[in-house]
């Protein structure tokens, strides 16, 4: 192993450290639960994504193969984190916020929280 | 005859290339594995996509993948920066209110997934119409100044690539 392989492997291993626990920190500081959402969907993936970054130019570099599988947690990563996200902001403004505590849609209707959508009683 | 048998080219191909990224060794076998794994499931699945648009403009889409690669980095770091140097009290949240052009429910899966994963906003909610996002923003003194970026950056290239 080179040494410039090695430097590079563990700067990519030292930014997705950094960035993992400052995504972390986050959750400490932040106040309210809409607030923390943004620290894990954010700061977290460039956390993962460095480390497999690291890992692919690890197998490539010393290895000598190409390693396909850090590609697909990247996507299976880029596809679950807004749904997860989501889903905890809905649940969330479900059981704690009233439709007053929300700006208006500026539409004939209100948000999909509180008001079903047109003929849904219907079909 | 050949829409029958391959109702969602780009399906077929994703799912080959995810199984020989699974099984991370390229080789017939696998191949031909993935191939058949790729022609069965859109087939089987074909009646869960009744109105399924067109990409129109696969360089469009390219170029947004790309663009949103580059803006998740940046968010990143802002997001990271703001954590450790902003006081608790001087993080001014705030919600958004974004109206739609985007009229398909796969342009705006798009659109939401990217709000969540770009500088400093989540997507909350749709308004039961769906003509309405609810973005909550992490920090900005100006939501009017988010809610054109986004609109600008990312909901134009979308409508291109689903018309």
């Amino acid at each position: 192993m080179t040494v410039i392989a090695e430097i590079l492997v563990s700067f990519f291993l030292v930014v997705g450290g950094i960035f993992g626990l400052v995504g972390s920190f986050g959750l400490l500081k932040l106040r309210t639960t809409m607030q923390r959402l943004h620290s894990p969907t954010k700061a977290t993936t460039l956390g993962v994504g460095g480390v497999l970054i690291a890992s692919m130019l690890y197998f490539l570099l010393v290895g000598g193969t190409l390693s396909f599988h850090e590609l697909l947690i990247t996507l299976f990563l880029f596809l679950t984190a807004p749904i997860t996200a989501h889903f905890i902001a809905k649940t969330y403004m479900a059981r704690n916020l009233k439709p007053t505590d929300l700006p208006e849609t500026g539409r004939d209707l209100g948000w999909a929280i509180y008001d079903d959508a047109p003929g849904s009683g219907t079909d | 005859m050949i829409t029958r048998l391959v109702p969602h080219p780009i399906l077929s191909a994703t799912l080959t290339l995810v199984w020989l990224g699974l099984v991370n060794k390229v080789t017939l076998g696998n191949l031909l594995l993935g191939a058949m794994l790729g022609l069965a499931i859109p087939m089987l699945t074909a009646a869960y996509w009744p109105n399924r648009p067109r990409l129109r403009k696969p360089m469009v889409a390219a170029r947004y993948i790309g663009m949103v690669l580059w803006d998740i980095v940046i968010a990143n770091v802002e997001v990271a920066m703001i954590i450790l140097f902003k006081r608790r009290d001087e993080v001014h949240s705030q919600w958004i209110v974004i109206p739609l052009d985007l009229t398909s429910p796969e342009a705006i899966t798009w659109l939401a997934g990217t709000i969540t994963l770009t500088p400093g906003t989540v997507s909350a909610t749709l308004s039961a119409d769906a003509s309405s996002i609810l973005v909550h923003c992490l920090h900005t003194d100006d939501p009017g100044d988010v809610r054109d970026t986004i609109k600008a950056r990312y909901e134009a290239p979308l409508k291109e690539i689903f018309p």
